[in-house]
Order: structure tokens, then sequence, then C-alpha cells
């Protein structure tokens, strides 16, 4: 079953791709029916505005894996789901829904529980499913979702279509088995190891079986994909059309995480990382203009609080061991506080909507898309200093108006860098400002003297003006003046390309 | 007949799931197997289960010490190169 369209005329207009999301100005989520837009507007991984206002976390329960993927070392979490070469303290079931309870009671913005790991959830289905049957019935006002790598997900559809389950991960990195016999070396299926082509085949066939049967309950299904250049880069193209046209409501796109310090297969044979620019590329065109993934920021599976912002320390098992929590009280004020939440949440939304408004319809000359980096703590505020930023998020400003596209971690921000530098001699500073040299702004709350110079000379221009205003509004801001000031014209010899590209 | 587990193990519980005579449980430093309970699956399937499962090389003995996922056999790399 195929996920109804309500806006037909919609779905004209786009030319019959409406599920590709290659309609031009349409949004990507207008395929999708109402019920499921309002989910994911106030899903802090979904929307970028929301994942300033709300929270997600994760507990570890999950330990146990039948596949084993190239890019992963079991000594450590799954570097699929989270940070790689950490390992997760695992939880029983009884503990993990203390923890839930003890955050979501101490942190009202929590909204999401996710089982991810550190092996695969629904490898576990015992421990999976009691977690998500007792937190349904103590704490059902927490969303809760799950991740699988799809080999056992037929079998366990039916279940979770009984829980009170938000929305299912699949990681579906090839529909393609030789090309998933170059990521996954065996699989565990029907009492035996089973390797090669053939293992790829019977996953690849569990986990579009399971996207279907998914489907079918009306289970919300994200695709997660593991970009590895030279094996499966160009093929998820068709990965990316293949879901999308069975109902996954979302395709994300994240980079190989291979370093040969975490002894994975990747890390240690030396398979090259994508470039933030290639990763970019890969996402524009899988994603269409559905631009909401791309905060995401591969968190740690027992990750607490803020999207990046790891509170765990505070709730080890000890201290939740002596946290009374009493939940129902929680519930009325958890409730309280998320309402004023939405409440900010839409009060910008209509703020920027009436800005785009209000804004005469001038005739300029064509222009450009300008990418600028932003340093932020979160609240969607420029409200950073250069120097303390551990990740910048990029935009991209044009005249279709203000998109986000991603983000750059960097090693260490450059006041704890000193004049320290890497194995090739690079400065932290400058390894930052490589990391955003293909953004001509940078917006922060300060920036000192020595970065200054380096980003200017690098062709970013720092600019500390715009502190302690919304994002989306400043990089408005700023384009504006460059078109002002005829910064951001197409060079002539690009206008026939990029028009193009703009329209492909 | 009896397989070991020895100090590589991950604790990962997969083989602890997959047991069909319930012969491993998480032991203080790694799992374990009772040498009493395992039948090295004999009587019911072609491969021992734990051993057909376990992510980890050379966590699991035979019976005359020798791993029964060796070196290189699941991860695709010797540890010559991994060092
Ligand atoms: S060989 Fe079979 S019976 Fe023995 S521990 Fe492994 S799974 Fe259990
Ligand atoms: S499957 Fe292997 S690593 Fe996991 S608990 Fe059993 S012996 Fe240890």
């Amino acid at each position: 079953m195929k996920l109804p369209v309500l806006n037909d005329e919609k779905t004209e207009s786009a030319g019959g791709c409406s599920s590709s999301g290659c309609g031009s100005s349409a949004s990507a989520m207008d395929h999708l029916p109402d019920t499921i837009r309002d989910k994911v507007a106030n899903h802090p991984c979904f929307s970028e505005q929301a994942h300033h206002y709300f929270a997600r976390m994760h507990v570890a329960v999950a330990p146990a894996c039948n596949i084993q993927c190239n890019y992963c070392n079991r000594k450590y979490d799954c570097s699929n789901e989270s940070r790689p070469g950490v390992v997760s303290e695992v939880l029983s079931p009884a503990q993990a829904v203390k923890k839930v309870k003890a955050v979501a009671a101490a942190i009202p913005q929590m909204s999401v529980l996710g089982i991810a790991g550190p092996g695969d959830p629904l490898a576990n289905p015992q421990r999976t499913f009691e977690t998500f049957r007792r937190l349904s019935e103590e704490a059902p006002d927490i969303k809760l979702c799950v991740s699988t790598n799809g080999l056992n997900l037929p079998a366990c559809a039916e279940e979770i279509s009984k829980h009170n389950i938000d929305h299912v991960t699949i990681t579906i990195n090839c529909v393609d088995p030789e090309i998933g016999a170059r990521i996954y070396p065996w699989i565990f299926w029907e009492n035996r190891r089973i390797r090669g082509v053939e293992a790829a085949r019977i996953l690849i066939e569990q986990q579009q079986k399971g996207l279907e049967m998914l489907i079918e309950r009306g289970v919300l299904v994200k695709v997660n994909s593991v970009m590895i250049p030279g094996i499966n880069d160009e093929h998820l193209k068709e990965v990316s059309r293949i879901v999308k046209e069975k109902g996954a409501f979302l395709h994300n796109v994240m980079p190989i995480i291979a370093e040969a310090e975490h002894g994975t297969y990747f890390g240690l044979t030396g398979q090259r990382e994508p470039t933030a620019a290639e990763l970019e590329a890969l996402q524009d065109a899988c994603a269409g203009d559905m631009n909401m993934m791309r905060h995401c920021r591969q968190c740690r599976a027992d990750a607490v609080g803020l999207l990046g912002e790891d509170r765990g320390e505070e709730f080890t098992l000890d201290k939740i061991d002596a946290m009374e929590v009493d939940y129902e009280a929680a519930m009325v004020q958890r409730a309280e506080v998320q309402q004023q939440l939405l409440a900010q949440l839409n009060s910008q939304r209509n703020k920027l909507q009436n800005q785009v408004q209000e804004q005469p319809i001038r005739i300029l000359p064509p222009s450009r898309p300008v990418k600028m980096a932003v340093a932020t703590k979160g609240g969607g505020i420029i409200n950073q200093h250069f120097g303390h930023a551990t990740e910048f998020l990029v935009y991209e400003a044009s005249q279709k108006g203000v998109r986000f596209i991603g983000h750059r971690q960097v090693d260490k921000p450059y006041c704890e860098g000193g004049s320290s530098c890497g194995d090739d001699g690079e400065t932290v500073l400058q390894s930052i400002v490589r990391q955003l040299e293909d953004c001509e702004v940078l917006l922060c709350s300060k920036v000192g003297y020595e970065p200054w110079s380096a980003l200017e000379e690098a062709g970013i221009q720092p600019d500390g003006e715009h502190a302690m205003e919304p994002i989306e509004e400043a990089v408005q801001a700023v384009y504006q003046q460059m078109l002002a000031r005829g910064l951001a014209e197409k060079p002539a010899d690009q206008q026939q390309s990029l028009s193009q590209l703009q329209t492909a | 007949m009896a397989f070991e587990i020895v100090a590589a193990c991950v604790s990962c519980t997969a083989c602890e799931m997959v047991c069909p005579n319930q012969a491993i449980s998480a032991g203080e430093l790694h799992f374990e197997i009772d040498p009493g309970l395992c039948t090295e699956c004999a009587e019911s399937y072609p491969d021992p289960q734990c051993a057909s499962i376990c992510p980890i090389e050379g966590a699991i003995l035979d019976e005359l010490g020798d791993p029964l996922n060796p070196p290189g056999s699941l991860i695709g790399i010797l540890p010559q190169v991994a060092a």
C-alpha cells in the first residue's frame, strides 16, 4: 500500500514524480498525509527547527547482532548508529525504563526514546519489546522509535505495529547482492552463518519485505544508508528511488566512518570517507529538497539530551537508583513545558513566513546560492563564539529562501587547539577553515583576531554582527546584503549550467 | 563434548540467545559455557549455534582448544594487517 496522497493537484503539477521529491518548488513533504507531516514537524530527529526545542534519548538494551557490517567492530557500539570507538553501558529493560523516566522527569523537552543498539534491536526481540511494552504503559507521553538492519524485521513487523511505535529506521545500504557482498561479510540466518552474495541476497530480501510489511501496517518508516565511496555511492540513488516508492517517508544518507583505530574492515583497508561536498551532492540527489535530516549527528546510542549535547553523565545507573521519580506529576509538568515550546516553535515559523510574504518582489540579476556557516549552542540562535564551536551548521541562501544543508564537525574547538599540529602539520585553525572552505560567510557571536584573518584569507567572511539573532533570519539578511552589493551574482559563464542544475 | 568461551568474548549475549540447551550464561568477566549442558549442538543443528553467530574471532574454542572462528575468518583481515 502506498501512502495516500491528499493533495491531488500538487501530485499532478509535480509531473508524476511527487514521491521522489523532484518537484522544483513543492516541498518534498507534500506527498505525505497531514498526520505524518504533523508527526514529523515536531520531531527532534527530523525537523531542523524542532531539534533546537525538543530532545531525544537512546537506551542501549540490545547488545546482540545477527549480521556483520564492514564498517563495524563489535568490540564497540555499532558505528553506523552511534559514535565508533564507544561502548555503551548495556541496560536491562527494567533499568532502561527507570532511566528513561528519570531523564524525562528532569528534562521535560525529552520527547523521543529510541532503541538503536549497541547491536541490532530486533536481534534482541525480548529485551527490546519488553522495554517498549513497559514504556507504553508507564510513560505514554514519550514517542518510541527503533532502528534495525532489517534481517529480523519481517518476523517482528506485526509486534512493532502493536506497540505505540512512532517510527522505524531501517539501514539499507544496497538493493544489489553483489554490492551487498562488499559491505556485509556474513549474516546469521536460519541457524547457519551465511557468507558472500547469498548472505547479502537474503538480507536485502528481508529488508525490502520488512519495509513493505511496515508500510502495509501503517507504521512510519525512515531509511538510513551509509555512503561508502566507490562501493555504493552511485547505487544509493537507486536505493532512494525504490524505498521512497515503497512508502518510506525519509531517506537519510550518512557518511561512512572508517578510521584505522576503530579496527573495522573498512578502517583497516583504507576505505575513503566521503568529503562534505560529495556527501551533500548525494544527499541532494537522494532527498530532492527534503532537507530535514541534514542535522543528524550520528549520535551515541545512549546519548541523553538535546541533539549533539551529551548529558549521559548526569544519569548513570547509580545516580538513577538514588532518584525518586513521580512520573504522574512529571507528565503534567512535561505537557506544560512542551506546549510552551510548541508555541515558541510555531511563532518562530509564522514570523519567518510573514517575513517572506512581506518582501516586495523585485527583479534582480540572476543570483547564485551562497553557503554560510553558523556557530550556535542551540535554540535556533547565533549564540556561540567561533573559538568554542565544536561544529558549524551550514545553511544555503538562494532566491528560493534559506535551507539547512548539514553540519561540519571539527576535531577540536579553536580555543582548545592552541597551535598544536596534527600528523600532517595542520593546525586546528587550518583544519576548521578547510572544513568550511565552501562557505562564504561565517556567522557567530564573536571571533578573535587571528581566526578572523585566517577566515578572510580563505574567502570566508566572518560576521559577528548578527549575534543573538535567529539563524534563518540572519542568513537571509546577510544574503540580501550580498545581493544588494552585487556579491552574489551568478558568474556569466555559469549561468547556463547552474540553471540547468536547479531545474534538473 | 563441550566448547569453551575465552577472554576475547565481548559479552554481546548473541550466543546465549541461540544456544538450544541453555548452556551459556554471563560469567564474571565474559560469557561461559556449562560443559555439562553443551552438546556441541550435535543432536539439534548441523553447525554449533554459538560459533555460528559469535562476531569475535577466537572467542569460542572447540574441545581441543582450537578457535572455531580462527583469525581472519569473520572480518576478512589477518591480525598482522590489523596490528
Ligand atoms: S555448541 Fe551448541 S550447545 Fe554448546 S554452547 Fe554452543 S550453542 Fe550451546
Ligand atoms: S557471541 Fe561471542 S562475543 Fe558474544 S557473548 Fe557469545 S562468546 Fe561472547
